[in-house]
């Protein structure tokens, strides 16, 4: 279970409140409007910004003192997912090892992942002969690489047209199936949102507590309401 | 990688030449271009261990002055037993350290003038001039007053920086003494730059860049020897010609003190002399049995020569230092 | 953001510098009395400042159109030209003022021209002599460093400007002039320190005691009237001007924010029209005033190569391993040093100072302090190539320390989290993340390095033996010897062996960043 116990981050001027809990394996989308603390609280969760009070545990273990590679989490940023200096193969195998050679054994599970993800036969291509949704795949396949039980995605989809990123949206709800992972997925649109379970609106430098999607927008509060117009 | 930086260390450390232990070893700190391969170190170094049985080590340092800045850095703990390649500009400076002791010689050579130091003895000596090419220039000034009417273009050496710099220094001083700035101003827009050093001056002369340098009047034979080429003389100067007398000297807390005074008598015999002309290019101290190399006969002779005493060069130093400054500085 | 652990490498980096650059000074301002400046001295902190300034302006300003111009279009030879951009920089000073002298000498061709066209001759000697060799020897610096710069601009934001139909001046205002605001102050103040301390150029097409600089009077202090005082005490009126320097391009730098793009070969828009004869003009320009004085060097260099002696041999061979130890030594201090103050480590400030050090340090007095420091413990000519190694490393260090520190940042700023995110730390993160992306100027900067080191006569001769010489000091050795052609042949060689050494390091990192 991921328990946000009173947390507070603070970023210059801006500060972002949250106090909830999530279970493993739940789907959760983040929406809300631009400026209001989504991207803040998952680099909360990730660890690249420090609490500024309360604490996020994971299975009742204080996050606080763990750096962002030993948390058990896997992050697709917006920007930035892939290393363009390296092969594909390369960039998945970091999320397994940092040794120059891989084992047979780590190559197969490499091509397997690929091949799950529709990458199949790319791993010596280099990032900058992806599509965009390539990349948000192979980004992904890292993910079911490192299986850690939180996933997080800070709109690594934006970028992508309506019908790619429902496919993706898909693809992260298969993913998180096979690793059983716990998903907060940031999105600006409901459509996208209406694909995981339940919602956690943020606003206002406030993060709601996550709520089942269907009621959250069949019954949606004021602001919520304003924000989807 | 450590493998690497073994090797690395065993390239760096293993620079010194290792003497065996029972041979005594006389280190003599000179400057640079005495102990090169073209220099006269390596023909002495030969011809001293022939005879007294030891290992004579030279240490280079840039010039005269860096010398007697090191010796100074080092003081009583240097490792020199005898430091060679001072001139008469700055042994009154090395005296006053107190780090030499008497060599206890009388000196019985051919210099221009008489010698009586009790700490230094001269091994060669030569007259400063300017050197100029005699295709391109068929009258050359025949002083300082001339040379400073004309339009000629020179180049000289920075007094602050080279032997030879501080030589010209002391040359007009001793030539023209209060009249000194007047010469100075005279020859400023003759002076196409100052140099740190006599290589500079004189690669500058060789490549055009001016119609005379200040150099030594045993510079043409050098071209005239080992190059064929007499197109280079030096100008007499009425004046009479500034000398620069080059001398060793026994470090007081030397601990091979009678080699080190073997070394210094062995300095003004055949086996160090004859060596002097053709490596040195200067007139040695005392002339070898065999005479000079024939191009030196070729060489002009001042009609006077002229040297400050030590202590006078000394004292004059700043003041002089001065004037050439403030006239050159317009 | 976490902001990581103590960085130990760093820190004791950072200390060594202090030691070599401050702790020097100290021990010789221990072993003197006092220091009173005198008229003297300040009219030769006017004269420094004046000419380094002027040099960095120029050298900077003149940068722009040719880096530009070399930034946009694309040619036949244009690698070749900017490897060769990089030479004058690297030409040991002595044999850059041959070469200079070669084309705008008295004899030269610039003034034999003049003549047959009835026009006065002008002289290379004089305030203007020195700017023209700063210029000579600094503008090819200047052109690498905005080059790389245009090099970091995303081609998405030359895209996006060619989208919005940018003209050239718009593509200027948003997109260039933001990135030379934070690279051009960089630049301008490495020249401006390089121009502080230059010796060689000053003393030789000065002309005379009115160009005095303080490096010089360091000298004279230390040689002539052996006054350590005295040359303590203008060392550290130096190190204030440095530091000033330093302060200054400290508060001018602006961070460019640029994101990283992926990788997709850059394109800068190349307009047409007068621009394109302008840009072809600046290359031609700059490309002349370097490469002649070099064709001179060569010209002038190759008959001495038949007239080699021996010892030129086993001195290049012992100059080559001092410059590939201190390029070793430099270029992993740099790096470790970027790295932390890119990452916005604890004590980043003091790590910044550290690596700017040495450009304030005077050469002459530094290794008068060592020689104090090691004098009591060891022989000192036995030391004397460890010695000239580490100095060598240390005094090229903030040249590759400015050129790996935008990059490092920009490192940081893109690819920071991903490689937290994934546990990338230590050597992996190095192997996989930091040698791969640095590849192209940490090449460079060895190249830089490797080169300085060659061609640096520096301290070694405060401390040769009777062997050890190294090339530059075998160059110096055959010139004080009337050897002018053999000497200008050993010139030719060192000029070439460093040259090859940069070539072979700056070839090599941008193949690697390739890849």
């Amino acid at each position: 279970m991921l328990e946000l116990e009173g947390l507070v981050v603070v970023q210059g001027d801006f500060r972002l409140s949250a106090s909830w809990s999530a279970a493993a394996g739940d789907r959760i989308a983040v929406i809300g409007p631009s400026g209001g603390g989504k991207s803040t609280l998952l680099m909360a969760i990730a660890g690249f910004l420090a609490a500024q009070a309360g604490r996020i545990l994971w299975q009742g273990q204080d996050l606080g003192p763990v750096p962002p590679g030993k948390r058990p989490v896997s992050v697709l940023f917006q920007e930035q997912n892939l290393f363009p200096h390296l092969t594909v193969e390369r960039n998945l195998a970091l999320g397994l090892t940092t040794r120059a050679g891989l084992s047979e054994d780590e190559r197969d599970r490499i091509a397997r992942v690929l091949t799950r993800v529709g990458l199949e036969g790319m791993g010596p291509r280099r990032p900058a002969e992806l599509s965009g949704g390539q990349i948000g795949r192979a980004a992904l396949a890292r993910a079911l690489l490192r299986a850690r039980p939180v996933l997080l995605l800070d709109e690594p989809f934006a970028a992508l047209g309506p019908a790619l990123r429902a496919e993706m949206v898909a693809l992260v709800n298969e993913v998180a199936d096979e690793t059983g992972a716990l998903v907060l997925m940031v999105t600006h649109d409901p459509v996208d949102a209406r694909a995981m379970a339940r919602t956690v609106f943020v606003e206002g430098g406030t993060a709601w507590p996550p709520q089942d999607t269907q009621n959250l927008f069949a019954d949606p509060p004021p602001a919520l309401r304003a924000y989807l117009g | 990688m450590s493998a690497m930086r073994t090797i690395l260390a065993a390239a760096l450390t293993t620079t010194a030449t290792m003497a065996a232990a029972e041979t005594p070893v006389l280190t003599v700190y000179t400057y640079d271009s005495f102990v090169s391969e073209w220099g006269p170190g390596p023909a002495i170094e030969k011809a001293f261990e022939a005879e007294c049985g030891c290992d004579l080590r030279f240490v280079g340092a840039e010039d005269g002055a860096a010398l007697l800045a090191r010796v100074r850095l080092e003081g009583a703990r240097s490792e020199a037993d005898v430091v060679l390649g001072l001139d008469t500009n700055l042994t009154a400076a090395a005296a006053a350290t107190g780090l030499f002791a008497q060599h206890g010689q009388t000196f019985a050579g051919d210099l221009p003038v008489a010698w009586a130091d009790p700490l230094f003895l001269p091994f060669d000596w030569g007259w400063f001039a300017f050197v100029y090419d005699r295709t391109k220039l068929s009258t050359p000034p025949k002083s300082f007053v001339e040379l400073g009417a004309s339009d000629l273009k020179i180049v000289i050496q920075d007094p602050r920086s080279s032997t030879p710099g501080l030589g010209l220094l002391m040359w007009v001083k001793d030539a023209y003494g209060d009249k000194a700035p007047e010469v100075w101003t005279a020859l400023a827009d003759n002076i196409v730059t100052v140099t740190p050093g006599w290589s500079e001056a004189y690669g500058l002369f060789l490549s055009g860049e001016a119609d005379m340098a200040l150099s030594y009047t045993t510079s043409p034979a050098y071209h005239l020897i080992a190059e064929k080429d007499d197109t280079k003389a030096a100008a007499p100067f009425d004046e009479g010609h500034y000398l620069q007398v080059e001398v060793a000297g026994k470090l007081a807390a030397t601990d091979q003190p009678e080699l080190a005074d073997r070394f210094l008598a062995f300095m003004e015999t055949e086996g160090f002399q004859a060596a002097i002309p053709e490596t040195n290019w200067m007139y040695p101290a005392k002339t070898p049995a065999a005479g000079l190399p024939a191009g030196f006969g070729t060489l002009i002779k001042p009609v006077k020569t002229l040297l400050l005493g030590s202590a006078e060069a000394e004292a004059l130093r700043g003041p002089a230092l001065d004037e050439w400054r403030a006239a050159l500085s317009r | 953001m976490a902001r990581g652990p103590f960085p130990l490498g760093a820190a004791a980096t950072a200390a060594g510098l202090a030691l070599l650059t401050l702790g020097t000074l100290a021990v010789v301002a221990v072993r003197a009395g006092g220091f009173t400046p005198a008229a003297a001295d300040w009219s030769a902190v006017r004269f420094t400042v004046l000419q380094a300034a002027v040099s960095a302006g120029l050298s900077v300003g003149l940068a722009i159109p040719v880096a530009r111009a070399l930034a946009r279009r694309r040619f036949a030879g244009r690698g070749a030209l900017i490897v060769l951009m990089g030479a004058p920089f690297l030409l040991p000073v002595v044999v850059a003022i041959i070469g200079l002298l070669a084309i705008f000498g008295r004899a030269g061709l610039v003034n034999q021209a003049l003549t047959a066209a009835g026009l006065p001759p002008v002289s290379i000697f004089g305030f203007h002599g020195v700017i023209l060799a700063h210029l000579f020897l600094n503008l090819p610096l200047a052109v690498r460093m905005l080059l790389q710069g245009w090099a970091a601009i995303p081609a998405e934001r030359f895209r996006l400007a060619a989208s919005l139909d940018f003209d050239p001046a718009a593509t200027f205002r948003h997109l260039e002039r933001p990135m030379l605001r934070a690279v051009a102050p960089g630049a301008a103040v490495v020249i401006f320190l390089v121009c502080l301390t230059s010796f060689a150029v000053v003393l030789t097409l000065g002309g005379g005691p009115a160009a005095t600089n303080v490096e010089l009077a360091i000298y004279q202090a230390l040689r002539f009237e052996f006054d350590l005082g005295r040359a303590a005490g203008l060392a550290a009126v130096q190190f204030m001007l440095c530091a000033a320097a330093v302060a200054l391009a400290g508060r001018l730098a602006i961070p460019t924010g640029f994101g990283a793009g992926l990788e997709r070969v850059a394109r800068v828009p190349a307009p047409g029209g007068w621009r394109r004869t302008g840009d072809a003009g600046a290359i031609g320009l700059a490309a002349a005033f370097l490469f002649a004085p070099l064709l001179a060097v060569l010209w002038r260099g190759a008959p001495g190569l038949l007239a080699l002696p021996a010892s030129v041999w086993s001195a290049l061979a012992r100059s080559l391993v001092v410059a590939v130890g201190a390029t070793a030594l430099s270029v992993t201090a740099a790096l470790v040093l970027a790295l932390a103050v890119a990452r916005e480590a604890p004590g980043r400030r003091l790590f910044e100072v550290a690596a700017m050090l040495p450009m304030a340090a005077s050469g002459l007095v530094l290794g008068t302090g060592l020689f104090l420091m090691v004098h009591p413990f060891a022989r000192v000519e036995d030391l004397a190539l460890s010695v000239t190694l580490v100095v060598n490393a240390v005094m090229s260090l903030p040249f590759v320390y400015r050129l790996l520190l935008p990059q490092a940042r920009a490192l940081q700023a893109d690819y920071g989290q991903l490689a937290a995110a994934l546990d990338l730390t230590g050597t992996a993160r190095l192997r996989w993340l930091v040698l791969p992306r640095l590849a192209a100027p940490l090449g460079f900067g060895a190249g830089l390095a490797a080169a300085m080191s060659m061609g640096d006569l520096g301290v070694v001769a405060l401390f040769a033996g009777e062997s050890g010489a190294t090339l530059p000091l075998v160059v110096s050795r055959l010139a004080a010897a009337y050897r002018t052609e053999a000497a200008a042949g050993a010139a030719l060689v060192l000029t070439l062996a460093g040259f090859a050494l940069f070539a072979l390091c700056d070839r090599g990192g941008r193949w690697l960043a390739g890849t």
